[in-house]
């Protein structure tokens, strides 16, 4: 065993100042180089001031916006969580039952419905979106025709053309329905 | 639905691409490097007294790794039990409590990556980066050598070693998962992942509201934390955030990054053993209960929750603890990689899964992680099975079993049948005492059927060395964190130990030719009688308690019942 024991001390040491300080100091720096505005998060902002990330999702309220999906952290994205409710849960069915709700209680897009993996879920369906046109459009005073484009100019994807589901940037749609109508 | 089924078979296709060559160039790297190579590795042999070409016996192998992870073990601790006073740490975390320091440093040192913490909101960058990522790195590169200890033992002729330990696993690290990571890491931060040591982002949403926003050098360990099946991620919620898969691209390609090696691992085998049928056999067998546990899980989370029904657009699926950019397909899929894979790492939660579809990542586990499993022990763990396979084989038709010309005898039955209680013993044995103890029952957050299912659960992912959970099962108290890092420990040099052992008592018998008389191991009978005895060996040991977790919750939705 003893002779194992230098080896083991050396390689341990390489080893962390190798992958575990210049690895990861020298991606950063590379990241940093080449795509800066990503290696920071996505950041997005408007006349000067951050309002947000474009990957990570934001807690919407009012009606006057698209409202992102249900969020067990309420989209405190320095701590992330979903329910992790059981499917058999019965706050879970009273959690889905109450948000069918506010949609009309029948056939609602399961995106609408359901809390995402993360709580910082950035998109809906398509589906999801379509189905908040228009009280959108009833608050802004804007046609429902308008707002219904301006959510399929926003639908994303499959990345590729195979890649992953369509999606509309909740962020993104909503900081284009303020410049289109403040 | 079509689109769903295109995208898995267009993942089995890249796959097998990728990981054929990559095995052939992992057999390369194991025979010895080229000579170019030779004056990156001669520098830090020198300081360290290894002379690379000195071959060890099993037990010196064993020791040799021992070695190497109770060092990693015992600094790894230290970091995290002093985080705070130390550097990198700009949202001032404190120092790891002593139980859970243990239990984490265990975990990342057994390449589990369990996380009884969420990662955001526990680990400083120094942490992550100079303790979790580096051994993201080195508990991968010590199951890759002992798959390729293994292989040379196979494939010896009456010879004592089995290949130099400390040769295998810096050569697994700097020629393999180094080049692959760095490669990953780019590619991930073009997708959106995060690079950077500032603190957390601070935005003022459209709406008004402060929002902080968690980054940090976030794709450096994702990168590894795939490529090595490690799964321990930088944030809570692992890959489901979108700063860890922001995605469908990133998803796929962390999909892939999940199993190529252990899947390139079969064919690394074929090569060194000079029989590459042998390896296709066994990618085969994994193959094919891939393709079983995919179809299952999909099938269980693209139908509706039926207490949900009333309520949700028909078709939509079970998207409680999912993203939309990945649907059902994707969630299903990786969910199928990353259990078969002993990774852990999520991008939906599995907790929230329906009750047959959590079933199936959590056999997958419990049949041993040898669908692929995880980088390199997957490789073995199957070894261990094929043993048991030839030897029921050989009952049969009444011939003394074979592997690869060598007899199998009493020692080597011995040794893997001991195996097989590994699991049992973790999963069961522990759950038991738990839930005896009067520890089960806080820590579970749901009624119900499925409250077992999440004890059942953590215990199955910390022997298996996967490394996913239930969330809702909070592991972080001091029962847990120490039983898990046991059942961790024991399960990991439990595999480990006796397949080096057998390795070494084959490596030193003679090599029969094959006759008429040999059972051939490379054919489809052979994979069938191996993926049957898998399943059976699985089925026999935890249908029971399976009864009693997700099949009595799934019979109680169908019924109405919620709890």
């Amino acid at each position: 065993m003893l002779t194992h024991i230098r080896p083991a001390i050396v390689l341990v040491g390489f080893f962390t100042l190798l992958t575990g300080v210049a690895y990861p100091l020298a991606m950063t720096a590379m990241a940093q180089a080449v795509f800066p505005a990503a290696a920071a998060g996505s950041l997005v902002e408007k006349s000067g001031t951050v309002v947000g990330s474009s990957l990570v999702g934001q807690q919407f309220t009012s009606d006057r916006y698209f409202h992102g999906r249900p969020s067990a952290v309420n989209y405190d994205a320095s701590t992330s969580s979903g329910s992790n409710l059981a499917p058999s849960s019965s706050t879970l069915l009273e959690q889905v039952r109450a948000r069918a709700a506010a949609y009309g209680g029948r056939n609602v897009p399961a995106d609408l419905v359901t809390a995402s993996g993360s709580g910082l879920d950035p998109d809906l369906s398509p589906e999801g979106a379509m189905m908040q046109v228009a009280r959108v459009a009833a608050v802004r005073g804007v046609p429902e025709a308008k707002v219904g484009m301006l959510v399929q100019q926003h639908v994303q994807g499959p990345d590729l053309g195979i890649l992953g589901e369509p999606r509309v940037n909740v962020l993104a749609l909503n900081m284009a329905l303020d410049e289109m109508k403040p | 639905m079509t689109s769903d089924l295109m995208q898995f078979a267009l993942y089995c296709a890249v796959l097998v691409a990728v990981a054929v060559p990559l095995g052939a160039y992992m057999a390369k790297i194991y025979a010895g490097v080229p000579g170019v190579l030779v004056a990156i590795e001669r520098p830090i042999f020198r300081l360290a007294g290894i002379d690379p070409h000195k071959e060890q016996t099993w037990q010196a192998y064993a020791l040799a790794m021992l070695a190497f992870n109770a060092v990693g073990f015992a600094l790894l601790f230290a970091i995290l039990k002093f985080q705070d006073l130390l550097p990198f740490n700009p949202q001032h975390l404190p120092g790891l409590s002593a139980h859970l320091a243990f239990n984490t440093a265990i975990s990342f040192v057994t390449n589990t990556n369990w996380q009884s913490y969420g990662g955001e909101t526990t680990m400083s960058y120094l942490s992550q980066m100079v303790g979790l990522t580096t051994q993201n790195f080195v508990s991968a590169a010590t199951g890759m050598a002992v798959a390729a200890g293994v292989a040379r033992g196979l494939a010896a002729r009456q010879k004592k070693t089995i290949g130099n330990f400390w040769a295998d696993m810096t050569r697994s690290t700097l020629y393999i998962l180094l080049p692959a990571a760095i490669v990953l890491t780019l590619v991930l931060v073009w997708q959106g992942v995060p690079q950077t040591l500032s603190p957390n982002a601070v935005a003022t949403t459209l709406e008004g509201t402060q929002q902080t926003i968690a980054v940090g050098p976030v794709a450096s360990q994702i990168a590894i934390k795939q490529l090595g099946t490690n799964g321990g991620g930088f944030f809570n919620v692992n890959s489901a955030h979108p700063f860890e898969n922001p995605t469908a691209i990133s998803n796929f390609l962390e999909m892939l990054s999940i199993l190529v090696i252990s899947a390139a691992f079969c064919f690394t085998f074929g090569r060194m053993v000079g029989d590459k049928r042998q390896g296709r056999a066994l990618f085969a067998a994994m193959g094919v209960l891939f393709v079983l546990g995919f179809a299952g899980l999909y099938a269980s989370e693209i139908a509706t929750n039926p207490l949900h029904a009333p309520y949700v657009a028909a078709g939509s699926g079970n998207m409680e603890g999912k993203e939309v950019r990945f649907g059902i397909g994707n969630s299903a899929l990786w969910i199928e990689a990353t259990t078969a894979a002993s990774n852990g790492s999520v991008n939906a939660m599995i907790d929230s899964f329906n009750p047959l579809g959590g079933m199936i990542a959590m056999v997958n586990i419990e049949l041993g992680e040898v669908v692929f499993g995880g980088v390199g022990v997957g490789l073995t763990g199957m070894l261990l099975l094929v043993i048991v396979t030839v030897f029921l084989a050989g009952l049969m038709v009444g011939r003394t079993p074979e592997y690869l010309g060598k007899k199998i005898e009493a020692r080597e039955i011995k040794l893997a049948a001991l195996t097989l209680l590994i699991m049992p013993i973790g999963v069961l044995a522990l759950s038991a005492l738990a839930i005896v103890t009067g520890n089960a029952h806080g820590s579970v957050q749901d009624a119900g059927p499925h409250g077992l299912t999440e004890l059942l659960y953590a215990y199955s992912s910390a022997t298996g060395n996967n490394g996913s959970a239930f969330a809702g099962f909070s592991a972080n108290v001091d029962w847990h964190n120490a039983w898990l890092g046991v059942a961790m420990l024991f399960a990991r040099f439990g595999y480990i130990v006796p397949i080096l052992a057998i390795a070494g008592s084959l490596g030193a018998k003679k090599t029969a030719p094959a006759s008429s008389g040999t059972f051939p191991t490379h054919g489809p009978l052979f994979v069938t009688l191996l993926v049957v005895t898998i399943l059976i060996v699985g089925a026999l040991t935890f249908l029971p308690v399976l009864a009693l977790g997700p099949i009595a919750e799934q019979v109680s939705i169908a019924a109405g019942q919620s709890f």
